[in-house]
């Protein structure tokens, strides 16, 4: 089952390339479509009091190093493919023009790498798949990118690969002194301390490089507004929605299990991080005048909470699994999940601005609520849960975030509050200017939401709400796995 | 069946996004007077014993794992709040009746807020409460940067971030309590004795969260200029309802949470409240624009609330929720002639341009309303506010004597704004020689084209006349409520 699901997509790049170029995104979604029908009924199978991983598929595959061919979910992983079979569809529909199949199999050859990453649980295989995402996400900027795309690029391609590079000698030094490659062997090791000395520190900054330039934290983030900046509008909803989870993904599956001291010894510092990112994304995100780049920033913000309660519950000294660790590790998994479909939101909207306009500067809008109601309203919706009002999804993994981390370390989780006020500044302050106000004199021949447009907010909007209004159903997820990985990081 | 008001609220606002134009009024205030309705009922058929504590009516679980549930709560003090609501609300969509500009939406905007405030005073867990709290705050800002009026972009972004840097406070002092109690409920978090020393600071950070939106000196900027921006409705539930939501979750959960910490800085709170209550009456005697007179007005009367909450006694306290309802009815009153019955018609607030109009003439409907309306605001025995400000001064009088002689110079300048607002924007005969003439036409003019008032707003302005008028002869009728209730919370000494 899961092996279809990872291999799907790369059939439909295969497809895609042989199919006249005409109906290529007809096909691309096809084969989305299919992935999509899988994963959902990954999650109707999915037995979600089970501990553990399901649906394990295991074979030999270089039995020389102990790689094994090894793929299984457990809560974590089932939303995040989840998560990559909604965004993924919708990125291939935000494309306004066919950028032909050359496009269209990239994606998907990025697709089934994101499949591939999040459910392999066996380092070699995961590493494969992770530097197989690396290299369509650089093409797509590379060759369908906007302004600067060569610069931004590069530097993109430079920070994860030199990321990856120091990520994959940490784990050659840990095979070396255990022999083993798989994470759930990996991860009991670990409780005790999985090496000991200078060559446990190295191996803990090796593989936190990788994983921070990928989320990224502060400070390993400048890559990233280039890059989302210059990237295509469908490429900068799968960059944010999905690819950035797969860097929290890591934290949460490998080093936090594999590192328990070293993080309790520099916790403090890696909440510093944390905190960092959290208050000065937005800041930067104020000083903005392009909408895209803005957008970027807050996506730092979003993912810094994330981080925030992750280091705090591996860091504090004293946890124990209890209730407010709960809260913390839940709202990070629902945030994930929240973060990945608002943030593509925003920047599908910002998409549609600079359709409309070729420019997508702050001050080259006004007034669109006159022109233009239904897509200011949309895309308020959109805004808001963003922001973490109450009613909306981001509002439940915010809290809980909030909740959790507070108990733990309220110092840290006070000062992270201001973060919250300015992401309130900043998109108040956008929305003014974007909607109300006099119509600016440009945007005089603005049209409303298409149909085609209308089809792809309506069910992200409604998830939206059903999450915000009624998030059992996502804790029913994840709610098992929560519990059981408070007790490994405890 | 109290807690269907917040559903009936919701399901009108959601109707009205699918319904044509036509029906939108109607569904408003269809929805608004079945508000009112559930109000009135519950309040008359409830034992008052049943409102002495704050009783559980509807417990779902939410995210039980995480101690979040729906769970909504009734008390004399929720009543009364319930209660003003309803008649709020259905003044505002009367005096709202001719909206034509995007109509749906305005109404839908506006019933957002009734139902968030509905929910608010009904929330028995913080969670629920912080929601519901946190809701109010986009309706608000949209009924102000669409519909409103001078400066609405400003008002609208200026009151927005006020709100959400309360919130945030507001959001830190929630997260103290569920870490260090365990618990979001907030009958249990009454219970639960906190430390002192962590009273100390948390009672504070939650108070001022919750008394940003009550407008409390000197985080009270936001309120005129907001209030001058929006729409008369807009004015009419900002300050009949929604800057209540601060003071009543400041007494319902800050004071009844840490008690100690309440009684460490309740005297701060008095001088603040002092302050408030002298300073804006003295700004609002220099201002030009009648709305910002009230506006301010509505900054000096809010000052009591806080100043009644501060004395921690039964009656003092009572005395602030009954200052809640009153000036929750009272405002709106002004807001309404000021906004809907003279800006409308004359297109102007500026004092000195009315005073030329003779208004009284005009409009001796209007005239008539703004005397009550003035009247209840001084104070005038016989109308609420003299009800509510006297108890509010009895019980202060126990505990700040010198705070009771300072507000009475107060209220001397309360009254003083007040009778100079009415004289000039109704009764003003009076200015420059050689102007009379000039504006003697202006008026003729103006009085050709003035509307008769509609029935619509008639209805409206009876109905808050008549509650301030119910509660300022027969207080007794809701403080009967209130006081079994407040006598039931923690914190009185």
């Amino acid at each position: 089952m899961i092996t279809a699901i990872i291999f799907i997509p790369l059939l439909g790049a295969l497809a895609v390339w042989v199919w006249p170029q005409r109906n290529c995104r007809v096909i691309a979604l096809i084969f989305n479509a299919i992935s999509a029908a899988c994963a959902l009924g990954l999650w109707r199978k999915f037995d979600a009091t089970g501990t553990g991983m399901q649906f394990v598929e295991r074979h030999a595959w270089i039995p020389a190093i102990n790689a094994e061919y090894l793929v299984g979910v457990d809560g974590l992983s089932l939303l995040l493919v989840l998560l990559t079979s909604l965004i993924v569809p919708f990125a291939f529909v935000a494309r306004p023009t066919p950028g032909g199949r050359g496009f269209d199999a990239t994606m998907l050859v990025m697709q089934s790498a994101l499949y591939g990453t999040f459910t392999t649980q066996n380092f070699v295989l995961w590493f494969l798949f992770y530097e197989m995402s690396l290299i369509p996400a650089f093409l797509l900027i590379k060759i369908w990118g906007g302004e600067n795309r060569d610069r931004a690029a590069t530097k993109f391609f430079l920070y994860t690969f030199l990321g990856s590079v120091a990520m994959l000698l940490s784990f050659l030094g840990i095979y070396f002194a255990k022999g083993t490659f798989d994470f759930s062997a990996l991860a009991s090791l670990g409780k005790n301390g999985l090496l000991t000395g200078k060559l446990a520190w190295l191996a803990f900054a090796g593989i936190f490089i990788g994983l921070a330039v990928k989320v990224p934290l502060f400070p390993f983030h400048t890559w990233l507004p280039d890059a989302y900046q210059t990237a295509p509008t469908g490429v900068s909803m799968v960059l944010t929605g999905v690819l950035s989870k797969m860097g929290v993904y890591g934290f949460v599956r490998l080093l936090l299990p594999l590192f328990p001291n070293e993080i309790k010894i520099i916790g403090p510092w890696l909440l510093v991080l944390a905190v960092c990112s959290i208050v000065f994304a937005p800041l930067a995100a104020w000083a903005q005048r392009d909408l895209k780049r803005m957008v970027a920033y807050l996506s730092i913000n979003h993912l810094g909470y994330c981080m925030l309660a992750l280091f705090a519950v591996a860091a504090s000294p004293t946890v124990t699994a209890n209730i407010d660790t709960h809260a913390a590790l839940g709202g990070v998994f629902m945030q994930i999940f929240n973060h990945g479909i608002t943030a593509a939101a925003l920047f599908y909207f910002v998409g549609l601005l600079e359709q409309r306009r070729g420019v997508r500067g702050i001050s080259d809008f006004g007034g669109l609520m006159q022109r233009a109601p239904l897509l200011c309203g949309w895309m308020s919706v959109a805004i808001f849960s963003s922001l973490g009002l109450p009613g909306l999804n981001g509002f439940i993994g915010e809290f809980l975030i909030f909740k959790g981390a507070f108990a733990i370390t309220a110092l840290f989780t006070s000062i992270a509050v201001i973060g919250l006020l300015v992401t309130a500044i900043v998109f108040v302050r956008t929305m003014q200017s974007l909607f109300s106000g006099p119509l600016a004199e440009s945007c005089s021949a603005f049209p409303d939401l298409l149909r085609r447009e209308k089809l792809v907010l309506v069910p992200v909007t409604l998830l939206m709400f059903a999450i915000g209004i009624a998030p059992q159903f996502m804790f029913n997820i994840f709610n098992t796995t929560v519990v059981h990985m408070t007790r490994l990081f405890g | 069946m109290i807690a269907w008001t917040i559903y009936i609220t919701f399901a009108g606002a959601l109707l009205l996004l699918f319904l044509p134009q036509v029906f939108a009024r109607w569904i408003a205030l269809l929805t608004t007077i079945a508000g009112l309705a559930l109000g009135l009922a519950a309040f008359f058929c409830t034992p008052i014993t049943d409102l002495a504590h704050f009783t559980t009516i509807v417990r779902v679980p939410w995210v039980s794992a995480l101690g979040m549930e729906y769970h909504l709560a009734l008390d004399g003090v929720s009543l009364t709040m319930i209660l003003v609501t309803g008649i709020s609300a259905v003044s505002t969509v009367l005096f709202s009746w001719d909206v034509e500009y995007r109509q749906n939406e305005f109404f839908f905007w506006l019933l957002l807020v009734v139902a968030g405030c509905y929910g608010v005073f009904l929330s028995a867990n913080l969670f629920l409460l912080f929601a519901f709290y946190e809701l109010v705050i986009v309706p608000k800002y949209f009924l102000i940067a669409i519909f409103g009026s001078t400066n609405k972009e400003y008002g609208a972004m200026k009151l927005t971030l006020y709100s959400f840097f309360g919130g945030i406070f507001v959001f830190i002092g929630i997260l103290v309590a569920y870490v260090t109690a365990g618990s979001l409920d907030m009958n249990q978090l009454a219970q639960f004795q906190f430390p002192p020393q962590l009273q100390s600071w948390a009672f504070p950070v939650l108070f001022l969260g919750f008394a940003v939106l009550a407008g409390i000196w000197p985080l009270h900027t936001w309120a005129p200029t907001g209030h001058a921006a929006a729409p008369t409705a807009g004015s009419m539930l900002l300050a009949g309802i929604v800057m209540k939501l601060g003071s009543y979750a400041g007494l319902r959960v800050a004071m009844n949470l840490f008690p100690q910490g309440f009684h460490m800085w309740s005297k701060w709170i008095a001088v603040l409240a002092v302050i408030g209550i002298v300073y804006a009456a003295a700004v609002a005697l220099r201002q030009s624009d009648l709305k910002f007179v009230i506006g301010y007005s509505s900054v000096s009367h809010m000052g009591f609330v806080l100043l009644g909450l501060a004395t921690a006694n039964v009656l003092g306290v009572s005395g602030a929720v009954l200052q809640m309802f009153s000036h929750g009815v009272i405002a709106a009153l002004l807001f309404a002639v000021a906004g809907r019955m003279i800006y409308r018609r004359t297109h102007t607030r500026e004092l000195d341009t009315l005073a030329g109009m003779n208004l009284s003439r005009a409009m001796p409907f209007a005239a008539f309303t703004f005397v009550i309306a003035s009247a209840a605001s001084i104070g005038i025995p016989g109308f609420s506010g003299f009800a509510a400000e006297i108890i509010i001064l009895i019980g202060a009088w126990k505990s700040y004597p010198l705070a009771v002689w300072i507000t009475g110079a107060g209220m001397v300048l309360v009254a003083a704004f007040t009778l100079r607002a009415l004289k000039q924007s109704f009764f003003g005969e009076a200015g420059a020689e050689g102007e009379v003439k000039k504006v003697a036409i202006v008026t003729a003019l103006n009085r050709e084209e003035f509307n008769p008032i509609t029935l619509a707003e008639k209805l409206g302005a009876c109905l808050l006349m008549f509650a301030t008028l119910a509660v300022g002869v027969y207080p007794k009728l809701l403080l009967d409520r209130i006081m079994p209730a407040v006598e039931a919370m923690r914190f009185l000494k």
